[in-house]
């Protein structure tokens, strides 16, 4: 038996990340690293706890292992509860045989009977791969007032870019009246969050009618909203205005790290009244040398800084040997950057060593694109890295 | 080698009135992010001894709050855990002289606990042993030995002044225990001093307690120690990593410098392999150091927003240092707020203190300024 939940949230975790190569090659996206001690999953499971909604589950299925680990039991987001709190939900094998999850919609589908053990009235689906802080409680409450059998959180972006996004075409009640993957010719600018509530009934029986039809891709956006839409169901949008970020490419994901620099940073993480949890480590605290000069910096603890640090976001456990330089960069945890080196424009994942003498990417100005240097490597005293190298086990292999 | 741990959260107290008017000396702020009492539990903890008491005295509603569940040091849990065994008066007690005075008495308001008590060993702690110690080897080292007690101890060089505020454990070649001079008034030298850190058998703890009830025996040092030296198998383990014990405000002072200054010493606390030291998590955002930053030789703690200059000094979570303050020297304590151009040298200040803009403190090395919990200057 299990307590009735009003609202269950299931988050969409699956996603393999492509576009962010080699920092997805050995996890899962919503696991990547943010913000010097955060991964993007902490955004919107702190978002759900926030909101007072305890109950999440997640879809894993791309290198689900760190993401796993990462979540545990729940604890850091105060997940960690007998009636409600946190399941990882990987795909499995029913009597029927095994299956991967196809898309989004079938994924929800294989896991209704998570769903229904809760008897809630609203399910609501999150993704995994955005930065943002937004009260789902609010947008519950507006679900509840308009009546809606579905409510598509949305966001005015500019026109010329509406055409990367899902539109939504609403009347003057926030109605939908028309819903365009991708339009070549943007009739609104309200793009669709991937934030979805629905009324139970209504999502079991359109998961359970778009599973039985083979021509379905079992996506949300292109199978089940326009099959709803096209049904005449009461759909509305709720308009969502602050900061929101898909950190999908290595580029956004540059930006959305180098949005939390600033004196009045675009995203906010020290509001003490929306918290962001994450899992903590026990490392000491951060130990500055004497030679150490940081400026318009993020550093977390277990870091050692003994040279220059500039418009960077330095992980927990970044150790930066005197003399060494970094500039407009993202380095993750533990990375250990050797003496004299420099590091300009580029994100370095966790575990990797970087030697001393050097040289990892272009200057920003330079107009070189971003460095990318994975996880667990090492790089040779000396070494040159040139602006926008994808350094992985190959790329070591190739260059010896 | 199961063992359990018994700590003595108030036992100190007096050593730095300042910073224990509000607290126990278990929940004094040390190093950035941690709470003395963390030393003793990581390293229990670290020594797989997941049985732990905790026996406090007065004033512990902030040692309560750290301690929470026990869930940051994993000691949440089903079987043991962590308890804190507040002092023990009974319903008709004369209240003003039966909260105890010493570890024997404290002892035995908690022999029921120690009577329940199901390992083999006891580890007894006090909780402002700011060490990283395996407590594993000692407690083999007590069984291989045969000992009836075992005392851990470490040797220093004693000044006058540092002599007097210390007790020294000499013991023969053998390591068996000869001697206990408890706060020499006239002594210089290296000795080696006790860390307050005793591993018995659970059977001899009861014995000890049952016959300090019987006898009224009031001290451990003097009833049973020093009663018993020559009879008994009392022994030293010789511990020679880094320790200390804060006996003064100035001596509070000196050990948190000693963690910048000292690279030895912030190695073998924090970094010892296997060996963590946990504390209760705060949910703190890294720490930003803005463009007009100017951080050299100091240890920062997350949550920090740095605006200021700051030097040779601990910084712990959530402080805010205004913009062209100066922060020299000085130990600036949890969600501290320093001021625009406030000048800050030698200054503690503790939790939550407010220096307002452009105010100027300055103490000495000896006697660093201390501002107390809250206050705003």
């Amino acid at each position: 038996m299990f307590k009735k939940q009003e609202c269950v949230a299931m988050l969409l975790a699956g996603g393999q990340g492509s576009r962010l190569y080699t920092l997805t090659e050995k996890t899962a996206k919503p696991a990547v690293r943010f913000g010097g001690k955060y991964r993007i999953i902490d955004f919107p499971l702190s978002n759900c706890v926030n909101s007072g909604i305890f109950t999440v589950g997640v879809l894993t299925q791309y290198q689900p292992l760190q993401l796993n680990e990462y979540i545990g039991n729940g604890r850091p987001w105060d997940l960690d509860r007998g009636q409600s709190g946190v399941r990882v939900l990987p795909p499995y094998q029913g009597k029927d045989g095994a299956d991967w999850y196809k898309g989004t919609a079938n994924a929800i589908y294989q896991n209704l009977n998570f769903i229904n053990r809760y008897d809630p009235d609203y399910v609501l689906i999150l993704s995994g791969d955005h930065i943002y802080k937004m009260d789902y409680d609010k947008m519950l409450t507006a679900h509840k007032e308009t009546g809606a059998d579905c409510t598509i959180a949305v966001l005015e972006v500019p026109i010329e870019e509406a055409s990367r996004f899902g539109i939504m075409n609403t009347d003057d009640n926030m109605k939908i009246v028309d819903f365009e993957e991708k339009p070549k010719v943007p009739k609104s600018n309200k793009a669709s969050m991937g934030i979805y509530i629905f009324n139970t009934d209504v999502l079991r029986k359109y998961l359970i009618e778009d599973e039985a039809d083979p021509n379905s891709s079992k996506d949300f956006g292109k199978n089940i909203i326009p099959k709803m839409l096209a049904d005449g169901m009461k759909m509305y949008a709720y308009p969502f205005s602050g900061y929101w970020k898909d950190v999908g490419t290595i580029q956004s994901l540059w930006e959305a790290n180098m949005d939390l620099l600033g004196e009045t940073p675009e995203f906010d993480l020290r509001d003490r009244k929306w918290r962001i949890y994450s899992r903590n480590y026990s490392d000491p605290p951060q130990s500055i040398g004497k030679y150490a000069r940081i400026s318009n910096s993020l550093i977390t603890e277990g870091c050692v800084i003994e040279g220059i640090v500039e418009n960077s976001v330095l992980a927990s456990g970044v150790k930066v040997a005197r003399g060494a330089y970094i500039k407009d960069s993202i380095i993750m945890k533990n990375v250990v950057i050797g003496e004299g080196t420099t590091i300009n424009y580029s994100i370095i994942d966790s575990d990797t060593t970087i030697g001393a003498g050097c040289v990892v990417g272009r200057t920003k100005s330079s107009g070189e694109q971003i460095t990318v240097i994975g996880s667990d490597l090492e790089l040779r005293p000396g070494t040159d890295v040139a602006g926008g190298e994808m350094v992985n086990d190959a790329w070591l292999e190739n260059n010896k | 080698m199961a063992a359990s741990g018994i700590i003595f959260s108030n036992i100190h107290d007096n050593n730095i009135p300042e910073l224990t008017r509000m607290r126990t000396i278990a929940s004094v702020p040390f190093g950035c992010r941690y709470r003395f009492i963390d030393f003793t539990l990581s390293n229990m903890v670290n020594s797989n001894i997941y049985n732990i008491s905790v026996i406090t005295h007065l004033n512990y509603q902030s040692l309560m709050d750290h301690i929470g569940s026990g869930k940051d040091w994993d000691l949440a849990r089903r079987s043991g855990g962590i308890k804190i065994l507040p002092p023990f008066i009974t319903a008709y007690a004369d209240k003003a002289k039966s909260v105890y005075q010493t570890r024997l008495e404290a002892l035995k308001g908690v022999s029921n606990a120690i009577n329940r008590i199901t390992d083999e060993y006891v580890v007894l702690s006090d909780c402002d042993v700011i060490c990283n110690i395996d407590f594993n080897d000692m407690i083999e080292y007590h069984r291989k030995s045969g000992a009836d007690m075992t005392f851990a101890v470490k040797k220093v060089a004693l000044t006058k002044e540092a002599a007097k505020l210390n007790v020294i454990y000499n013991s023969d070649d053998d390591g068996r225990l000869t001697d206990v001079i408890a706060y020499p008034v006239n002594y210089e030298g290296e000795a080696d001093i006790t860390l307050n850190i005793i591993v018995m058998t659970t059977a001899y703890l009861r014995q000890i307690v049952a016959e300090a009830i019987a006898y009224d025996h009031v001290s451990l040092t003097r009833d049973v120690i020093s009663r018993n030296l020559n009879r008994m198998n009392y022994r030293v383990y010789k511990y020679d990593g880094y320790f200390a014990c804060i006996s003064s405000l100035e001596d509070y002072f000196q050990h948190s410098m000693d963690l910048i200054t000292n690279a030895n010493a912030r190695d073998s606390l924090f970094n010892v392999k296997n060996r963590p030291v946990y504390t209760k998590v705060r949910n703190s955002t890294p720490a930003y150091y803005s463009p007009s930053a100017r951080v050299d030789s100091s240890m920062i703690a997350d949550g920090c927003y740095i605006e200021g200059t700051v030097e040779n000094s601990i910084i712990f979570r959530g402080v805010k240092i205004g913009r062209n303050a100066t922060v020299k020297n000085c130990i600036i304590m949890q969600d501290t707020i320093v001021g625009d151009g406030a000048f800050l040298n030698y200054v503690i200040t503790d939790k939550n203190a407010v220096i307002r803009d452009g105010t100027m403190l300055v103490g000495a090395e000896s006697q660093p300024f201390y501002v107390s919990k809250g206050k705003m200057i």
